[in-house]
């Protein structure tokens, strides 16, 4: 029986703000999971806190909000509980590059099999627009007393730094085209990273979704020059072909010049995938071989009056003195 | 009491002097001292064998076994007189001034009580020092034996044949306690299961030392160790890998960390042992999935902070599997958030809190009991918690399996408080016992949930007990949701002022609940006699060194009683104040500043209590100064509060 999108849909109230970015970053998760047609109960979203934080709220599966900046290591516990959930993160830009930036670069050294889609909005959002790691220098977004004193950081090159298999940006606002880079996310194996930008329109005023669809861009004819453009359009190829060291450098070199255009062009799709690197449940099948077939979530650990099922005697015999 | 410098293989060597005495059919007790360093900084091991139960340390040494000249300067006034010290006369011209890693208030006293006998400084003044006060000096001339062994095995290499220092170190003093040489050469075969050769060089050690020592000393050493034949199975355990095993036998299949001291050498020892052999017996139809399956796993995961650590745990917790995350003090404190978030999301998880000295860094390597509070208030606004201490090593392996069942039964975040001293004694106990462990997950559902109401799953549904129905994440046919938010019955935000309030009732009510159903042998230990001059109040590692002095207090007549708590929370209030209301004179054990213990007691019974002993050097409690300390109070003679001092 396929999926329909209502039966993905809650009937929470949903409170973003009119105009959000994240209505469209929800309807892209939705239709994905719709189009993919997954079985609800085996799908787990988890989420930070901020205002995308509340999106798992309004999906039907599964869904965990969780602490602001955690949502990374709460996830890889899930995962690595139980391999076979499909593990869907989300989480602002605050919450993944300022408090939880740690986690950020080692969840990508672990390679686990989820997704991580940002909302990158370049503002705290639920906490009244204070200026987010991804907000450059200089810019003074509405709610800021002074323009942001620091340098923002590049989501996409740390990713690349960090060991992310799959690095994608995608737009709110094109939601067709965000579900599918949803779709290649959680089909991806090993951790996919996808940055969306999500303007928010009670905050940043500047990265407004007027700025993206080129409003004030107008091309010699008068007509506004979108500032997304599409990698795929431009023959870009993000993905590596063969495992060969000459080929990764190739295409992360490639990805890392990419992740510079920032502006009047901007690019979307995706930048890099990579999927010859083991993912962290290949890794840990390969110490304990009935890791995946048989996973801590599916261990058996007592029988039914209770009596444990390790044997663990055998270890006290180890320290046994006679 | 064998020391040296860090690295030097101090710890191997005291592994097989108490492996060898356990073998021989000895109570072992060991402790370690050691500084936060890894090479050069001095560090030792203090053994003690008894035919009898021992549970503690003490103060003063009949044997110090050493083989550099730290260890002389620092311990050999601790050696009694007509004990023993061993030593390598090479060494004998060091001085004292010369010793970089000796703290200048230990040189300066040391100087000053060498100059009042009219001594010098150097190795040989302070043996003679302790040779006056009646102690026997053994040198031993280590380099010219080795070479002996050397020749024996082709080996010129002076520095691979000096590794070998401190077996020979350990031999002597076997040698000189006319113990069985061949006990001790079956100790040091286990010590090096995986190295054959070192084991082969280190056993001719043994016999060119026992030669040695025989014909140059034989019998001028009044003592003797003859081994003691043995009616019970024993084991040769260490506070860490006790925790290890019980959380395997447990069902911990998740295990989280981030390395710190003296925690971290349980994960470790969990990731060497984490292929998990599983009790799989054909025809038990339940188990049919596990025909094909012999063994299990347990991940073990170095995170990047404790932050991950726990709330990767969580998340473990949330999908069902038996999770938990081993920390110290520095690492708790990250904790605190996400421990919250568990017991706002009735997630089970367990974290082994290995107390060490604080605050903050505080002395690492060292130990204290400080963090009773702590453990009880970790984390902001009010949820329920479960917290136990345990006593001694049989403690620590039942009460970590318990950790787990009480985390599933009342879905609730478990502390389970241990020690540095704990973590770091090696000691004898009898087998311990598989059979009488029982593993409880509530209701725990996994895998497939049939109901005919929807697919959203009231998780968080009211019930008499507070405790609901509690389907994994990832269970088949439902869904539901989870949030740090307040939360309404299937996990979605909710400020409402009513449903607060019930969430609260039903949180918090499963504290009753386990109040009333955890049995009270769980919940503390009554030792001596009902009628006693004094009673004691104590929780956690100190047990053992309580239990030793009131055994020496009771041969001179005085009554001593002692009441251990172990669970802390719920904290046993009725059964406490029964005991200490009938009590004639109350004295709080702990090794902290505050006592915090006794002010716990004080909130929750209003009974007060005056009379503390503390400690808060870093060092744990010898049973002599106990002794001496609970004497004091027993003649009356002792202020409100006695702070205990021993140690180096
Ligand atoms: C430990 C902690 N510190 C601070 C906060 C307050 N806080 C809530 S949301 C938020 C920022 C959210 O920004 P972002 O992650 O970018 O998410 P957005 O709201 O923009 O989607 C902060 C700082 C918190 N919840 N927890
Ligand atoms: S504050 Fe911004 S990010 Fe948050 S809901 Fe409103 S528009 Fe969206
Ligand atoms: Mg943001």
């Amino acid at each position: 029986m396929a999926l329909k999108l209502t039966d993905l849909k809650t009937n929470v109230h949903n409170d973003w703000c009119p105009g959000c970015g994240d209505f469209g970053i929800l309807n892209a998760v939705q239709m994905a999971l719709a189009e993919m047609n997954v079985e609800p109960s085996n799908v787990v979203i988890v989420s930070g806190i901020g205002c995308s934080g509340k999106m798992p709220h309004y999906i039907k599966t599964y869904g965990v909000h969780t602490l602001h900046g955690r949502l990374l290591p709460f996830a890889s516990g899930i995962k690595i509980a139980n391999p076979n959930l499909e593990v869907v993160c989300v989480g602002g830009d605050g919450d993944g590059m300022g408090i939880g930036a740690g986690h950020f670069v080692n969840s990508g050294r672990r390679n686990l099999d989820m997704a991580y889609i940002v909302h990158d909005n370049g503002v705290y959002g639920l906490t009244k627009g204070q200026a987010s790691p991804t907000l450059k220098l200089g810019m003074k977004t509405k709610s800021l007393p002074k323009p942001n004193i620091n340098q923002a950081v590049n989501p996409l090159l740390l990713a690349i730094a960090s060991g992310y298999t799959f690095v994608a940006r995608g737009y709110a606002y094109d939601v067709r085209h965000l579900k599918e880079l949803i779709k290649k996310a959680i089909n991806h194996k090993g951790f996919a990273f996808l940055d969306v930008l999500q303007p928010c329109p009670t905050y940043n005023d500047i990265l407004t979704k007027e700025y993206w669809a080129g409003e004030d861009n107008l091309d010699p004819s008068g007509k506004p020059v979108p500032r997304v453009y599409k990698l795929e359009e431009t023959g870009y190829d993000g993905v590596v072909h063969e495992n060969t060291e000459e080929e990764i450098e190739r295409k992360v070199a490639q990805a890392v010049l990419k992740s510079f255009e920032f502006g009047d062009r901007t690019p979307i799709g995706v930048f890099y995938q990579n999927e010859f690197t083991p993912t962290y449940e290949e890794r840990l099948n390969s110490r304990m071989p009935t890791y995946r077939t048989y996973p801590p979530a599916m261990q058996r650990i007592a029988r039914d009056d209770g009596t444990p099922l390790a044997k663990v005697q055998k270890l006290l015999d180890e320290l046994s003195l006679t | 009491m064998i020391g040296g410098a860090q690295g030097s293989g101090v710890d191997t060597s005291a592994n097989i002097f108490a492996r060898a005495a356990a073998q021989g059919g000895y109570h072992v007790f060991g402790k370690r001292e050691y500084y936060s360093n890894i090479k050069g900084e001095h560090s030792y091991f203090q053994v003690r064998v008894s035919s009898k139960i021992i549970r503690s340390h003490v103060d003063t040494v009949d044997m110090l076994a050493s083989f550099d000249e730290e260890t002389v300067f620092r311990h050999a006034l601790e050696v009694r007189p007509d004990g023993a010290i061993v030593y390598d006369p090479d060494l004998k011209m060091k001085k004292l001034e010369d010793v970089p890693t000796i703290e200048k208030n230990v040189k300066e006293s040391l100087v000053r009580r060498l100059s009042q006998s009219g001594l010098g400084t150097t190795m040989q003044d302070i043996l003679e020092l302790a040779r006056k006060r009646g102690v026997h000096l053994y040198p031993i001339p280590y380099m010219d034996l080795l070479k002996q062994v050397g020749q024996k095995f082709g080996e010129s290499s002076l520095s691979s044949l000096s590794r070998m220092t401190n077996v020979m170190a350990v031999a002597s003093s076997y040698a000189l306690l006319s113990f069985d040489s061949s006990i001790l050469k079956d100790a040091i075969m286990k010590v090096f299961r995986s190295k054959q050769k070192v084991a082969e060089m280190n056993q001719a050690a043994v016999d060119v030392v026992y030669s040695f020592v025989q014909e140059k000393y034989d019998g001028s050493f009044g003592y003797t160790l003859p081994p003691i034949k043995v009616n019970e199975r024993r084991i040769f355990m260490r506070g860490n890998v006790t925790v290890g095993i019980a959380k395997e036998l447990a069902g911990c299949r998740l295990q989280t960390y981030y390395p710190i001291t003296p925690a971290s050498d349980e994960s470790e020892y969990l990731e060497a042992h984490e292929v998990i052999e599983l009790d799989n017996l054909p025809g038990e139809p339940e188990l049919a999935e596990q025909q094909t399956v012999k063994n299990g796993s347990i991940v073990v995961v170095q995170t990047e902070d404790e932050i991950a650590a726990i709330t990767m745990a969580i998340g473990g917790g949330l999908a069902g599997v038996r999770s938990s995350t081993s920390t110290s003090g520095p690492g708790f404190s990250l904790m605190a958030e996400g421990l919250g978030w568990a017991g706002m999301n009735e997630v089970p998880v367990v974290v082994t809190l290995y107390q060490r000295a604080g605050p903050s860094t505080g002395m690492p390597t060292r130990h204290e009991q400080g963090d009773l509070r702590f453990a009880l208030f970790t984390g902001h606004g009010e949820f329920p918690r479960i917290v136990l201490a345990s006593g001694d090593l049989e403690e620590v392996f039942y009460d970590t399996v318990r950790a787990f069942n009480y985390a599933e039964r009342y879905q609730t975040p478990v502390i389970h408080i241990i020690d540095k001293a704990l973590a770091n004694s090696d000691t004898t106990l009898p087998m311990l016992d598989i059979a009488k462990v029982k593993i409880d997950r509530g209701v725990t559902i996994t895998g497939k949930y049939e109901t005919n109401n929807g697919v959203e799953f009231p998780r968080f549904k009211q019930t008499e007990t507070g405790i609901s129905l509690r389907p994994a994440v990832g269970t088949k046919g439902v869904v539901y949701w989870l949030t740090g938010d307040e939360h309404d019955e299937f996990g979605h935000i909710s400020e409402d002022p009513t449903n607060r309030v019930i969430m609260m009732d039903k949180r918090m009510k499963k504290l009753e609940v386990a109040d009333r159903e955890i049995p009270l042998s769980e919940k503390v230990n009554f030792f001596g006699p009902e009628e006693a001059k004094i009673t004691v109040l104590s929780w956690g590692s100190t047990k053992g060194a309580i239990l030793d002095a009131i055994d020496w207090l009771r041969e001179e007549g005085i009554d001593v009683n002692f009441l251990q708590i172990r669970l802390i929370n719920p904290f046993p209030t009725e059964y406490v104040s029964n005991v200490l209301s009938r009590a004639k004179k109350i004295v709080d054990v702990e090794m902290n500043y505050s006592g915090q213990l006794a002010e716990v007691t004080m909130e929750k019974t209003c009974i007060p209590i005056k009379n503390k002993i503390v400690k808060y050097n870093g060092r744990p409690m010898s049973c002599e100064e106990l002794y001496h300390a609970l004497k004091s109070f027993a003649e009356g003679t002792a202020p409100t509060r006695v702070v205990l001092t021993n140690g180096s």
